[in-house]
């Protein structure tokens, strides 16, 4: 399944990329895909931003804008003026389990 | 301490995964972090990282049949392991903070530590190496294809590294869609009731059971069309938006409801314009907070949706809320 066309704030520069594979091993939609020892990118629009491969990739070659792809979330964070939150911790509605 | 764990659930342990599926009970599901044990583990043996909420340990242990190996449980405040990444709980500082806890490095001979590939979110694999001096593997999405992903020699297919959303998925998850506004639901009763009941001398009772019923059905049915029918019908429903998704099943519905059951008089066509941009207005908003449950929805999709969206959803409340209240003056000779 897959979410809005072009809104991925995913950037990949392949220049960066040493081929470790790590962007490959944590993305659980198949966005990085490895073909002759470098990462490419198989469909930006598969990308649901969690960040996962920015998170893991040491070279710098991946960045995107990462946060919850979540209404309840964004609303909750329009209304107090800060990040989204699920507001999940103490007192919190139980939206995560 | 190390403590001991089955790799069988037991009735208590399927009984907790229903309470935690259907309500807030999910947020005190929790086990104690630390070190536990699954078969008879050696010092050879993995190391499979979890979080505390029992529902993610139970179905990691689960998935641990038939081998012996270390459950390391971080502390997560009760929240799964993928949700937990994104806010940081289950995160690289927190590994190595209970790797060194549990004196891990002298419970075990070798340096891997296998964590699953949902929390890579918030697990550096490189500065966990720097700061802890163990290499991370980052598993499975599922724990059911641990033993494979072992046997493979540590290798995952990409259907292994692949998040499935099934229609089963979707369907354990709309209990939780569902709760959360019933008490928004009553809200909505009590006010349609009031609307109807309402007359120049009082609250007539009996004017509001009548004139209200149809409404609180299509109250109903615009839910179970946002909350249940668009998530489990979820990809054979036209459009990637879920706000399109949720208002194309609202409508549908709605005009099944009121056709079947002629819900609405129709003549009355300040009535029939409510209802068709009221409700299915609702079944849309619903839908759209599904995508906080889904595994493939980003932030930058759902922001536009909602800057496209809210205004749309603010701008029909408006206009439904007039034309009850021309109606009400209709009904009483004003106009």
């Amino acid at each position: 399944m897959k979410y809005l066309a072009n809104v991925s704030t995913l950037v990949y520069s392949p220049d960066k990329c040493t081929g470790c594979g790590r962007c490959d091993e944590v993305c659980p939609q198949g966005v990085f895909e490895m073909r002759d020892k470098k990462a490419v990118v198989t469909d930006r629009d598969l990308c649901m931003e969690c960040g996962a491969c920015s998170m893991n990739c040491d070279f710098g070659a991946i960045t995107v804008n990462s946060g919850v792809g979540c209404a309840t979330a964004i609303i909750n964070g329009m209304i107090t003026g800060g990040a989204p939150s699920c507001d999940c911790g103490v007192g919190g509605n139980g939206c995560c389990g | 301490m190390v403590m001991k764990v089955s790799t069988d659930w037991s009735l208590g342990d399927h009984w907790g995964m229903i309470r935690s599926r259907i309500s807030a009970y999910r947020m005190k599901y929790a086990v104690m972090p630390g070190l536990y044990t699954a078969g008879e583990p050696n010092k050879d043996s993995d190391v499979f990282v979890s979080a505390n909420y029992k529902l993610s340990f139970d179905v990691l242990r689960r998935g641990l049949k038939g081998l012996n190996a270390w459950i390391l449980v971080l502390d997560t405040k009760s929240i799964n392991v993928w949700c937990a990444a994104g806010k940081g709980t289950f995160g690289t500082d927190e590994l190595v903070r209970r790797i060194a806890e549990v004196h891990l490095g002298t419970v075990v001979n070798h340096r891997r530590i296998i964590v699953p590939q949902l929390g890579a979110v918030g697990v550096s694999a490189s500065a966990v190496q720097k700061r802890a001096g163990f290499h991370v593997y980052f598993g499975p999405v599922d724990a059911r294809d641990i033993a494979a992903y072992v046997q493979a020699g540590y290798k995952k297919t990409k259907e292994m590294s692949t998040i499935k959303f099934s229609m089963l998925d979707r369907l354990v998850l709309t209990p939780m869609e569902m709760n959360p506004i019933t008490k928004k639901y009553l809200w909505f009763a009590a006010g349609i009731l009031l609307l109807f009941g309402l007359q120049p001398s009082g609250i007539l009772f009996e004017k509001a059971w009548a004139g209200g019923a149809p409404f609180l059905l299509l109250g109903l049915v615009s839910v179970l069309a946002g909350a249940f029918i668009t998530p489990v019908l979820l990809p054979f429903v036209p459009c990637r938006s879920f706000a399109i998704k949720g208002w194309l099943v609202g409508m549908l519905s709605v005009l099944l409801a009121v056709q079947v059951f002629s819900l609405v008089d129709r003549h009355n066509m300040i009535m029939l314009a409510a209802t068709y941009l009221f409700f299915p207005a609702v079944s849309s908003y619903i839908a759209l907070q599904f995508t906080g449950s889904t595994t493939f929805t980003g932030m930058s999709g759902v922001k536009k949706e909602l800057k496209i969206g809210i205004p749309l959803y603010a701008i029909t409340a408006c206009i439904s809320l007039l034309l009850m209240v021309l109606f009400k003056l209709r009904e009483w000779g004003f106009v």
